[in-house]
């Protein structure tokens, strides 16, 4: 092995396709020494489903054959690891859930084969909560995630086991999904960037689905340069998904270098209400006052129906789940019952069986707004509600360039703390669910510590202003330093 | 039927959409294939795929829109109808609820008494189809067969405006005839692609109101359709004669007893917590598309015959026949265009002896194994003398069995029409001189033996004698003696 190359672990996603470029190391050194990585972590963060090491080590070889052969694909050889929702083909895809313990996907999702056509290497599959429904990772049927951290603590969720994964220096990016903060909430509550794209900038096509008019699929990264590459590699139009939108997909690398200069920053009133830890409120705005130092404009900006947005979700999504998960019925995959006696049987007992209690809770309430007679007072004024908060930012853009604030109210929280409780839990994505509602792009960056734990800024840009955000997370990294310390019992 | 009582019908007509590929995948929609075989990870319903409108739905649902004068939705929007069924694979059935693709049209039927009647069309909106139970073959358990999941359907739903079973069916027939001039359906009522579901209920005459209705449930044919409504007007007069109710439900026919039975009822029915579909956009259509699918449309069945009676002066009877359907008249029109004989002549035949052979070996036009150019040749040959009548009815027969062209036969079998006069006269000569005591009886005032003697040497000539002439010399030498 080449000098100076054995941490390759903490190395940025860039630097690494840098290194693979120049050839001080193969990919098959750097799978490896991933692979050991997470071997020697797994039992302490439980941040994985699967492993696919053999593989993985095969893709490996494969990339760097190809790359001798002068293939130059933009992620040739570097390792990725999926949230265990996208689709893999031939790969156990568990969704965090019993019911689908069994199903190895015929086919792999659009992002996992835009990512694997890139020429990356997939090391596994992440742990998360159960069909993304939950925002501490313990609602997955394989144990919960604990956070880097401290083990203790949860890494948030639902994409717990890529942020962990990332913070942990395991892997120097994850992909991973966001509904209602659950890629920018476990990035703050682990020290790491999270990126959820506009909705309709990433095929859904292969992400096993929660509520489909929210979903969408992004990045937990160190760096919101590694980020950027990413992105440009997993964004664009999808025919197989009607959703995604036919909009040019830019040089996000290229455009990290705009500079703050000029930029007006929206700041949301509500979002320093009561509710917002003090250590989290200090160093967000500390975080602004960096950007505003280095040019940026604050201008107060008024998001005046963003305190409708946690009960607004709270009916569109399960309503969305409940429909999404009927599919789960033991008829043609995944998970079945034993002897039913019945079709009813059948049905009752897989799906008990299967589902844990997160996701039977959110079946049912969504079951509960579509049913006749509460169908208008639920869903419909749902609707109706979602369509204020979107008009709410689009104004609120007509002044500012991006919106920014803190992700989460609080800094990582207690495993067993708030699982029985679901309303404070809901409560954890109360500033990250209006970008959901909206379909607006957001990014969650470290900016510093709260008791010695990680704190996250969120920045919020109009529709497919994921440049503008990708730019000034970028400009922040370069200003700071929080992105680059890492957890001390995984350095 | 009893007068005291009123019948009130409405149809939702179920008609399968002719494209090549699923409304919502592209697996093919071929009829008949091995269980399983034309259903896609999509149809399957597995985790993570996404359904992708099939354009070619919308153009047919947009043409039939437009050829019963309905409006065509310029928005438009998928819900999903949730209910569990095992051969429902997502648990839901993608389906336009509130917002259908075409409303608000109309048709015009006659009624037993030959007069004219609107019938309304509510709607019509587009949905997938779901799989099949297969109950038997698997012991205690249930196969399911997924082929026909995501079959694209039209779901037509005419206004509760028919008023008996007879009128049920030539509404149905009339919409059967439009979607297959239109090219959206192929029609074939044994493979499903043509179902319907009658709402049928009975109230005194003169009542306002509405009696309680049922719902008879996957009608195949026509005449499945006229048993099952007319038992069902019975069954409740019988009821509501007898003093009681009737139950708002869901009925099945058994054709085999021609009877309906109750499937289940109405209140016990899902809650189907219908939504729009967040997978799907709405469908938009801008005027320039509707236009443009407007210009598409071919000429209509009530166009047709009213052209068939003005253009080639048909009897309005014979018009309808030959407008059923748009290959028999597009036939009729080829033969028509090609031959010298008389139009009601071609009609004449396509409308008898090509009809009775299709029959006889249930083909359809499309199959029919004289082409039109042929059978126009046969004509020509009545037309221009060289055959009777009766001679190209052998032919006709013979073409059926492949032996060629009218020409071919007639020379092959030396049918040619005898119009030689003077070869003509010998045969008759020699038929009164055989009949003498015939011929006695006819100048002796007995005209009706004319016909004996037509007969006489018609027979003698093979059949080939110019029957016109055989008369002119018969009567002729018959009045010289």
């Amino acid at each position: 092995m080449v000098q100076g190359t054995d941490a390759l672990y903490t190395w940025s996603l860039t630097d690494l396709a840098r290194g693979l470029k120049d050839g001080e190391f193969s990919s098959r050194e750097l799978t490896e020494s991933l692979l050991r990585r997470i071997d020697d972590h797994q039992q302490r963060l439980n941040a994985f489903i699967t492993v696919t090491a053999d593989a993985a080590l095969q893709r490996a070889d494969a990339a760097d054959k190809a790359r001798a052969n002068g293939d130059e694909s933009l992620l040739n050889g570097l390792p990725i690891v999926y949230k265990d929702l996208f689709c893999t083909k031939g790969v156990l895809t568990t969704c965090g859930s019993r019911i689908l313990g069994n199903f190895v996907s015929p086919y792999d999702a659009t992002v996992v084969e835009r990512i694997s056509a890139a020429g990356a290497v997939m090391l596994g599959k992440t742990n998360m909560d159960e069909f993304a429904m939950g925002s501490s990772n313990e609602t997955s049927y394989y144990g919960p995630v604990t956070n880097p951290w401290n083990k203790k603590l949860s890494p948030g969720g639902s994409s717990g086991g890529s942020a962990a994964a990332v913070a942990a220096r395991i892997v120097p990016a994850a992909t991973g999904t966001d509904t209602g903060g659950s890629i920018r909430q476990p990035a703050a509550l682990t020290g790491t960037v999270g990126l959820k794209p506009t909705y309709g900038r990433v095929s859904r096509f292969g992400m096993v689905a929660f509520a489909s008019s929210l979903d969408q699929a992004g990045v937990i990264t160190r760096s919101a340069e590694d980020a950027a590459l990413l992105l440009g590699v997993m964004a664009g139009y999808d025919k197989k998904d009607s959703t995604s939108v036919d909009h040019p997909v830019p040089d996000y690398v290229a455009g990290l270098s705009k500079p703050v200069k000029g930029l007006k920053i929206g700041i949301v009133r509500q979002h320093f209400d009561e509710g917002l830890a003090a250590g989290c409120e200090e160093r967000v705005k500390a975080a602004l006052a960096v950007l505003k130092e280095e040019g940026a404009t604050l201008i107060e900006v008024d998001l005046p129906n963003i305190d409708l947005s946690v009960p607004t979700y709270y009916v569109v999504a399960p309503a969305e789940c409940s429909s999404n998960l009927s599919r789960f019925d033991g008829v043609r995959f995944g998970h079945r019952a034993d002897n039913p006696e019945n079709l009813l049987d059948l049905y009752c007992r897989t799906r008990s069986e299967g589902f844990g209690a997160e996701v039977q809770r959110r079946i049912m309430t969504g079951t509960y707004v579509l049913s006749a007679g509460y169908y208008d007072a639920y869903y419909l004024k749902a609707q109706k509600v979602r369509q204020l908060i979107s008009q709410d930012f689009k104004k609120a853009f007509e002044n500012v360039d991006v919106i920014a604030g803190p992700t989460a109210p609080t800094t990582a929280f207690a495993i067993g703390e708030k699982i029985d409780d679901p309303i404070t839990m809901y409560l954890n994505d109360i500033y990250t669910i209006g970008a959901n509602l909206a379909g607006l792009p957001g990014i969650s960056v470290p900016c510093g510590f709260a008791d010695g734990l990680p704190v996250g800024l969120q920045l919020v840009g109009p529709h497919f202003a994921e440049e503008t955000i990708l730019a000034c997370a970028h400009q922040y990294q370069q200003l700071t330093d929080w992105h680059a310390q890492g957890p001390e019992e995984f350095s | 039927m009893n007068d005291n009582w009123e019948v009130v019908i409405g149809l939702e007509i179920h008609t399968q959409l002719a494209t090549k590929s699923k409304i919502f995948s592209g697996a093919s929609t071929a009829y008949g294939a091995e269980a399983n075989t034309q259903a896609c990870l999509i149809d399957l319903g597995y985790p993570g795929v996404l359904p992708v409108l099939n354009g070619e739905v919308v153009r047919m649902a947009v043409k039939f829109g437009l050829a019963v004068n309905a409006t065509v939705a310029k928005r438009s929007v998928f819900a999903r109808k949730n209910y569990f069924y095992p051969d429902l694979p997502k648990g839901y059935q993608i389906s336009q609820y509130e917002l259908p693709i075409v409303e608000n049209g109309e048709l015009t039927i006659r009624d037993e008494d030959g007069r004219e009647k609107r019938i309304g069309i509510t709607r019509a909106h587009l949905e997938e189809d779901a799989g099949k139970s297969v109950h038997e073959g698997f012991g205690q358990a249930t196969g399911i067969d997924l082929n026909r999941a995501g079959t694209p359907l039209l779901e037509i739903v005419s206004e509760p405006d028919l008023r008996s079973a007879k009128q049920a069916i030539t509404y149905m027939r009339k919409i059967h005839s439009i979607v297959r001039y239109l090219g959206i359906c192929d029609g074939n009522m044994q493979e499903g692609s043509f179902r319907c579901d009658a709402n049928v209920s009975v109230r005194p005459r003169g009542q306002e109101k509405l009696g309680t209705r049922t719902e008879i449930k996957n009608l195949n044919s026509f005449r499945f359709i006229e048993k099952a409504i007319n038992f069902e007007i019975e069954r409740q007069i019988e009821v509501l004669e007898g003093g009681g109710d009737v139950v708002l439900e869901t009925r099945l026919y058994d054709s085999d007893k021609d009877e309906t039975r109750a499937m289940r009822s109405k209140e016990e029915a899902n809650d189907y917590r219908y939504f729009p579909d967040p997978d799907l956009l709405p469908v938009e259509l801008d005027e320039d598309f509707i236009e443009y699918v407007r210009k598409s449309l071919p000429e209509l069945p009530d166009a047709k015959l009213g052209r068939f009676v003005e253009q080639y002066k048909l009897k309005p009877a014979d018009a309808e026949i030959l407008t059923l359907s748009r290959a028999l008249a597009d036939y009729f029109e080829e033969v028509a265009e090609n031959t010298e004989a008389a139009v009601q002549v071609a009609a004449n035949w396509v409308i008898g002896e090509l009809a009775a052979a299709l029959n006889s070996e249930g083909i359809e036009i499309s199959d029919s194994k004289i082409e039109a150019a042929a059978l126009a040749g046969l004509l020509n040959r009545i037309a221009d003398n060289t055959i009777s009548g009766k001679i190209a009815k052998e032919i006709f027969d013979a073409m059926w069995s492949g032996e060629g062209g009218a020409d071919d036969i007639i020379e092959a079998k030396g049918l040619k029409q005898i119009t030689d006069a003077s070869a003509i006269e010998k045969i008759v000569d020699a038929v009164i001189e055989a009949n003498p005591g015939q011929v006695a009886e006819y100048r002796g005032g007995k005209d009706k033996l004319l016909g004996f003697f037509v007969g006489r040497v018609m027979q003698e000539s093979g059949g080939k004698a110019n029957p016109g002439q055989v008369n002119e010399i018969l009567k002729k030498k018959l009045s010289d003696g």
